[in-house]
């Protein structure tokens, strides 16, 4: 029967394809998943019962059985008790993980084979940036990191890396002992100064490269046992995942060099023309009454929206209003949030129905008739500078044009700029207020004056 | 020269995998409508995961006495059955959003 594990890793090659195809229709994403799972634990189970090395079979049965255990259970409850709001970091956590993994198995390698060849230096490096990374990408997003640039911080981290490409030749030839482990530790504070520079709302970005990067990682493991399974299924995230990274960069309207510089994050201060003026700012009791007797009210969630945890509130007012024959529907620019897509998992959960979800461009045919727009911690995807300022960091990139809108209600928490570090014009419009505070806060509130005014 | 092009002939068959691998995750995932990017970067994550085989290979091969070997494999295997069972569930809970409300699925 040694045509059996091949089977199964044929198997296991075509789910993952066919999984990552499926996934990309919101129709059939979610068999995808199944598929790439079902075809995943078949290679899996295949390894450990087939698996022969000069006719060997694997050992230490008991140990490997206890890690799969221990991973199963830590895995399926910490993916099951994370809030939908906190997704993103633990998609990095988990692709530390496999960094992480693909990182041991090039040292325990190196360790059993006594040589440093090409594949194992590339698993430990590739795995080694991507397990620190992944750490600090998730650190930023769940708030215990901040943003650290500091001059010259590109030149050391390309200095480091062009070191660390020559030591990883060097090593090729001298084979030294000492030196990979130098050259895993290196490659781990790489990964650190790599993500540091990075502003926390081009996470996802980060996160997206990095998991490319695993990828390839796994797939130097595939290289090394020539395991065809591991190579086409890490190649496959390495390219899926890089031109991921570009079409999210792409709905950002950057360039992937734009998000890894920083420039965005840290250069806050260089702006065009002067921004200011006076701003209107609207108490809730009038923003009730706004809302409650409009036809047509379209809502904008951002950012602010997903860190108050806000998705179920906004939904409630959403029926709040709609019983009192309000049309409410949900503006959802594509990288609104903190990340593409997020807002619709985030609205989804809160069980808002889907017709409602308007995607740009008709959300932007609809804001002529419309007579309030509710700006929920939103601030760069409704800035006019990106049509309008040549000179703005981001201009060119598609926005939602709320002020077409009869009038508009901003929710923020004050008048500091978004994450881009750029006034927003728009908050200093004629037809537009600003209702200040904490998004969840200010919609329970909000719900409350309606409810009480009848 | 020489050993490069040798190299290139002993790894044949491995590196038309790769090269057709790269062309292939490109056209998968050509089309994807942004709604879908986070589910399906949660899935490709959950998917280089596959890197568990080499930590069961890794962890079957270790010698007995050999502790160290034993502690960086069961320590792989733990972290990369992580990376594919957590990858995997936590794709699944952020498509279950998606799954068929009273107004069917969205369109793309």
């Amino acid at each position: 029967m040694t045509g059996l594990l091949p089977l199964c890793y044929i198997l296991g090659s075509v789910s993952f394809i066919m999984g990552l195809k499926m996934m990309s229709h919101p129709a059939t994403a979610r068999r995808g998943n199944g598929i790439a799972a079902a075809g995943m634990a078949l290679a899996i189970l295949g390894t450990l019962f087939l698996y022969r090395q000069q006719g060997q079979h694997l050992r230490h049965y008991v140990w490997i059985g206890l890690g799969l255990l221990v991973g199963s259970v830590v895995g399926v409850v910490a993916a099951r008790k994370v809030k939908m709001t906190s997704m993103p970091e633990m998609v990095s956590l988990f692709n530390g993980m496999g960094g992480a993994c693909a990182a041991l198995i090039s040292i325990s390698e190196f360790r059993h084979q006594g040589v440093a060849g090409p594949f194992v230096l590339a698993g430990m490096f590739i795995g080694s940036i991507s397990f620190s990374g992944s750490m600090i990408a998730w650190g930023k997003l769940s708030g215990h990191i901040k943003d650290v640039a500091f001059k010259g911080q590109h030149f050391l981290n390309n200095g480091l890396l062009a070191l660390l490409l020559a030591a990883c030749i060097y090593e090729g030839f001298a084979q030294n002992l000492l030196m990979v482990y130098l050259i895993a530790g290196v490659a781990l504070v790489y990964g650190v100064l790599f993500v540091m520079p990075i502003g926390g709302a081009d996470m996802p970005v980060v996160i997206s490269l990095l998991n490319s990067f695993t990828g390839v990682a796994a797939a130097c493991g595939g290289f090394l046992y020539h395991n065809p399974v591991m190579l086409t299924g890490g190649i496959l995230v390495g390219s899926a995942g890089t031109i991921l990274t570009i079409l999210m960069c792409k709905a950002m309207n950057r360039s992937l060099l734009n998000v890894l510089l920083g420039s965005f994050g840290g250069g806050a201060s260089v702006q065009g023309g002067p921004v200011g003026g006076a701003y209107k700012e609207l108490s809730l009791s009038d923003a009730s009454v706004v809302l409650a007797y409009a036809r047509e009210v379209m809502i904008v969630p951002g950012y602010g929206l997903a860190v108050a945890q806000a998705q179920h509130v906004c939904h409630e007012l959403e029926k709040l209003l709609e019983s009192k024959g309000v049309n409410v529907q949900y503006a959802i620019h594509p990288v609104a949030g903190r990340m593409p897509g997020h807002m619709n998992v985030l609205l989804a959960e809160a069980d808002v129905s889907y017709d409602k979800l308007l995607e740009m461009e008709r959300a932007n045919d609809a804001f002529p008739n419309t007579d309030v727009v509710l700006v929920l911690g939103a601030n760069d995807v409704v800035n006019p500078a990106a049509q309008t300022d040549p000179s703005s960091p981001i201009y060119g990139m598609p926005i939602l044009e709320v002020e077409k809108a009869k009038l508009v209600v901003v929710n923020k928490r004050s008048m500091k700029p978004g994450y881009a570090g750029i006034e927003n014009q728009l908050f200093f419009q004629p037809k537009t207020s600003m209702l200040f505070g904490d998004a969840k806060s200010v919609l329970q509130q909000l719900i409350a004056s309606i409810k009480e005014n009848g | 020269m020489e050993p490069l092009l040798s190299w290139l002939a002993v790894h044949q068959q491995i590196i038309y995998i790769v090269i057709l691998s790269i062309f292939l995750g490109v056209e998968v995932i050509g089309r994807v409508p942004s709604v879908l990017h986070t589910p399906l970067m949660s899935g490709a994550n959950a998917i280089h995961g596959v890197v568990i085989i080499g930590a069961i290979i890794v962890m079957g091969q270790a010698s007995d006495d050999d502790y160290a070997a034993l502690i960086l494999g069961f320590a792989a295997v733990v972290l990369g059955t992580l990376n594919v069972v957590g990858g995997f569930v936590v794709t699944d809970r952020m498509l279950e959003m998606f799954k068929n409300k009273k107004n069917g699925v969205p369109k793309s």
